[in-house]
C-alpha cells in the first residue's frame, strides 16, 4: 500500500468520500442515505487515509481521539430526543421547520440532528477499529 | 381517515418511564466522550445512578398508587410506535437494580487503578444499567431484544476490562452461550411476528388468545429456552459458573445481580402475562426445570472450591425459586417470585461485594487456601454469615419470605385438603426446602472453611493461619462500607417485609389480571 500513486491520490480521495458523506447523510431523511450510510463512508475515508499517509498523521489531522467523537454521537442523538419535551410530545419525536433562506426551502428537524449523531457514532467507532488495526499491522 | 398519531399532549411526568432508561445511556455516551478526565467518571456514574434511583421510586409510587405508566416514542399510536410501559413488577426491579448498581460503583472506588478512565469502565457499567432498565421497562418484545443485546455488549466489555487470559477465557463462553440465547430469542421473535401480526406486548395480550394454540406453544417453547438459558435455570446454567469469577469481584457483583434476573423478568413476562396458554401446557417443563436447578445449583456450591464459582452455583439456586413461581402462577406464587428477584438482587451482590473483600484478604481465590479468617477480620466474617443465612431462606432474613410465598403457593397448588394430591406441586414444595437446607449447608460449609478454621487445608491444628492482607483506608471505607450498607438494607427488609410483601402482590394482581396494563398502552383502533 505504499505506493507513489496511492499516496499522492489517496488524500484527494479522502476529501472527495467526506464531502459526499455529509451530502449523503443529509439527502437521507427522504431518499437513499443517512446518518449511518453516511458515517460509514466517512470512516472509510478515514482508513484510507490511514494506510495512505499512516496513523499518526490521521490522528493529527482528527484532533481528537475517535472514541470521543463516537460518544459526543451519541450523547447528540439522545439530546435530539429531549427536544420534544419542550413541546408536551412523547421522546424522540419527531418536530421540523423550515427556514428560507435565499429562496431556498431548508428543512430543519430533530430527526436530522439525530441522524447526525448516528454520523458521528458509526464515523467514531469503525475509524477506531480501522486505526486500531491499522497501527497494529502497518507499521512502517 | 385517522391519523396513527397520538394526539393528546404528554404530561412532562411521564417521562419518568424513559429517564431510567435514557440518562445512562446519555451519560455513558458524555463519559466515553471525555475518557480524559479521570476524575470526572465516578462521580458523574454515581450521580446518574442515583437520578436512576428516584425515578425508580418516582415510577414505584406512582405506579403503585395510580396503576401502570405508559409512554409511546415518537407520537406514533401503539401498536406501531415503540411503548416503554411501567407496571409495579417493572418498577420496583429498575428501583432495585438502580440501587445494586449505585453500591457497586462505591464498592468500585475501593481501589482505583489508573487505567480506570480509559478502559471505559463506568461508561460499560451504565450502559449495563440501561440495558437492564430497558428491559425492565419497554412494552415491546423486539424493543426487549435490542435491550438485550445492549446488555450483553455492555457486559461483554465488562468481562473483558483488565484483558488477563482467565477472563479471556470465561468472555468466550460468557459470549457465545448468551449470544445463542439471543439468537433463539430472534427466532422466535420471527414466529411471532408471523403468527400474530404484532410485537407490542399489549397488543400481543389480545390477540394471542385467536391464534393457533399449536403455534403459541411453541413460541412459548422457544422463549422458555431462550430466557432460560439467560436465567442460567438448570441444563442451561453451564456459561454462569464458567464466567462469573472472572472479572473483578465488583463487576461479578453487578453482573450477579442484574443479569440473570433479567432473564427470569422476561419469563414472567412473556410466559404469565402475554402467552398464558403456552405456559399452562408447558408448566410440567417449568416445573421439572425448578426442581432440577433447585436441586442441582446449591450441590454444585457444595462441591465447588472456588469461592466465587460456588456463589455462582448458589445464584442458580435463586432462579429455580423463582421458576416456581413461575410453574405456579397463582397470587402467592407470582408475589413469591417478584419478591425473590428482589431478594436475589440485593443478597446475590452482597455476596460477591463480601467474597472480593475475602479475596483482598487473603490473595487467594481457592477456600481451600483460605482459613482463619474470623481472627484477621470478624465483620468480614459477620456479614459473609448473614448473607449465607439469607441466600438459605432462615426466617428472620429477607430471603425467608419469597420461599414462605412460594411454599403457600405451593401448597395451594398441591391441593392437600382435597386430597387431589398434584405431585408436581408437592414435589416442588419438596424441593424448595431441600434447596434451603443444601443452601445453608453450602453457605455454611464456605464460612467454616474461610473463617472459621484455624488454617488452610492441611494445617495441623494450631497452626497459624495464611498471612492475612490488612485493608487500606480505602478498601475499609468502599468496600466494606458498601457491603455493610447493602448488607444493612437486606437486615431492614427482613425485619420489616409487609411494604415488599405488599408491593410484590400486587406486581402479581397485576400479572394475573394485565388490564390495567393492557390500557396503560392506550391501543388506538384506526379505520383504514
Amino acid at each position: 500500500m505504499n505506493t507513489l500513486i496511492f499516496r499522492t491520490i489517496g488524500p484527494f480521495l479522502v476529501a472527495i468520500m467526506l464531502v459526499f458523506s455529509v451530502f449523503v447523510t443529509l439527502r437521507g431523511h427522504n431518499e437513499p442515505g443517512g446518518g449511518f450510510i453516511g458515517g460509514l463512508i466517512a470512516a472509510s475515508a478515514i482508513a484510507i487515509y490511514g494506510m495512505s499517509s499512516g496513523v499518526a498523521t490521521v490522528r493529527r489531522a482528527l484532533r481528537v481521539n475517535p472514541i470521543a467523537i463516537a460518544g459526543a454521537g451519541a450523547a447528540l442523538s439522545g439530546i435530539a430526543g429531549f427536544a420534544s419535551l419542550a413541546f408536551e410530545a412523547p421522546f424522540m419525536t419527531g418536530l421540523w421547520a423550515i427556514a428560507e433562506i435565499g429562496g431556498y426551502e431548508i428543512n430543519v428537524s430533530s430527526p436530522m440532528v439525530f441522524d447526525i449523531g448516528v454520523y458521528l457514532v458509526v464515523l467514531g467507532t469503525i475509524s477506531a477499529v480501522a486505526l486500531a488495526l491499522e497501527d497494529d499491522g502497518g507499521e512502517d | 381517515m385517522g391519523q396513527p398519531m397520538i394526539t393528546t399532549p404528554t404530561p412532562w411526568s411521564d417521562w419518568v418511564v424513559i429517564l431510567p432508561v435514557v440518562l445512562p445511556l446519555l451519560a455513558a455516551a458524555v463519559l466515553l466522550a471525555l475518557r480524559g478526565m479521570r476524575a470526572l467518571q465516578a462521580p458523574v456514574a454515581g450521580l446518574v445512578t442515583f437520578a436512576v434511583l428516584l425515578c425508580g421510586l418516582e415510577l414505584l409510587t406512582r405506579t403503585s398508587d395510580t396503576g401502570p405508566v405508559s409512554m409511546t416514542m415518537g407520537k406514533w399510536l401503539p401498536p406501531f410506535g415503540i411503548s416503554f410501559t411501567a407496571d409495579v413488577m417493572s418498577a420496583i426491579f429498575v428501583l432495585v437494580s438502580a440501587l445494586v448498581t449505585l453500591v457497586v460503583i462505591a464498592y468500585l472506588q475501593m481501589e482505583r487503578s489508573e487505567s480506570d478512565g480509559r478502559s471505559g469502565l463506568y461508561p460499560l457499567v451504565l450502559l449495563l444499567l440501561a440495558g437492564v432498565c430497558g428491559s425492565f421497562l419497554t412494552g415491546d418484545l423486539f424493543n426487549l431484544y435490542v435491550w438485550f443485546e445492549v446488555m450483553l455488549i455492555a457486559s461483554f466489555g465488562l468481562f473483558v476490562l483488565g484483558g488477563r487470559n482467565i477472563q479471556l477465557d470465561a468472555t468466550l463462553k460468557y459470549g457465545f452461550l448468551n449470544f445463542l440465547a439471543t439468537t433463539i430469542f430472534l427466532a422466535s421473535l420471527g414466529v411471532i411476528y408471523g403468527t400474530l401480526g404484532t410485537l407490542n406486548m399489549a397488543d400481543i395480550t389480545l390477540v394471542a388468545p385467536d391464534a393457533d394454540p399449536a403455534v403459541m406453544t411453541t413460541i412459548a417453547a422457544l422463549l422458555l429456552l431462550a430466557f432460560g438459558m439467560k436465567a442460567a435455570a438448570f441444563p442451561l446454567n453451564q456459561w454462569l459458573p464458567a464466567s462469573y469469577h472472572a472479572p473483578s469481584a465488583a463487576l461479578s457483583a453487578l453482573m450477579a445481580g442484574l443479569l440473570t434476573k433479567v432473564g427470569v423478568y422476561a419469563l414472567l413476562r412473556s410466559l404469565v402475562v402475554l402467552m398464558p396458554a403456552g405456559r399452562d401446557l408447558l408448566e410440567p417443563v417449568i416445573a421439572t426445570v425448578a426442581i432440577l436447578t433447585l436441586v442441582v445449583a446449591p450441590l454444585g456450591a457444595i462441591a465447588e472450591t472456588n469461592l466465587r464459582r460456588a456463589i455462582g452455583f448458589l445464584v442458580i439456586g435463586g432462579i429455580g425459586s423463582v421458576m416456581v413461581g413461575l410453574a405456579l402462577p397463582d397470587m402467592h406464587g407470582l408475589a413469591g417470585s417478584t419478591l425473590y428477584i428482589v431478594h436475589s438482587m440485593l443478597t446475590m451482590t452482597a455476596l460477591y461485594c463480601v467474597a472480593g473483600l475475602v479475596e483482598k484478604l487473603t490473595g487467594r481465590t481457592d477456600t481451600r487456601e483460605m482459613g482463619g479468617l474470623y481472627a484477621a477480620s470478624s465483620p468480614v466474617s459477620i456479614l459473609f454469615i448473614l448473607l449465607v443465612f439469607s441466600a438459605a431462606g432462615l426466617p428472620p432474613f429477607l430471603g425467608f419470605w419469597p420461599k414462605l410465598l412460594l411454599l403457600e403457593a405451593g401448597i395451594s397448588g398441591a391441593e392437600i385438603a382435597n386430597w387431589q394430591i398434584d405431585w408436581l406441586a408437592m414435589a416442588m414444595i419438596g424441593a424448595l426446602l431441600v434447596n434451603a437446607w443444601l443452601t445453608l449447608i453450602a453457605g455454611t460449609r464456605l464460612w467454616a472453611h474461610v473463617f472459621w478454621r484455624n488454617g488452610p487445608a492441611g494445617a495441623p491444628d494450631g497452626a497459624a493461619g495464611p498471612v492475612a492482607h490488612p485493608l487500606t483506608a480505602a478498601q475499609q471505607r468502599f468496600g466494606t462500607g458498601a457491603s455493610i450498607v447493602l448488607v444493612g438494607l437486606i437486615l431492614a427488609a427482613g425485619l420489616w417485609p409487609n411494604l415488599l410483601i405488599e408491593t410484590a402482590r400486587l406486581a402479581a394482581v397485576e400479572m394475573i389480571d394485565p388490564q390495567r396494563y393492557i390500557a396503560a398502552f392506550g391501543l388506538g383502533t384506526i379505520a383504514p
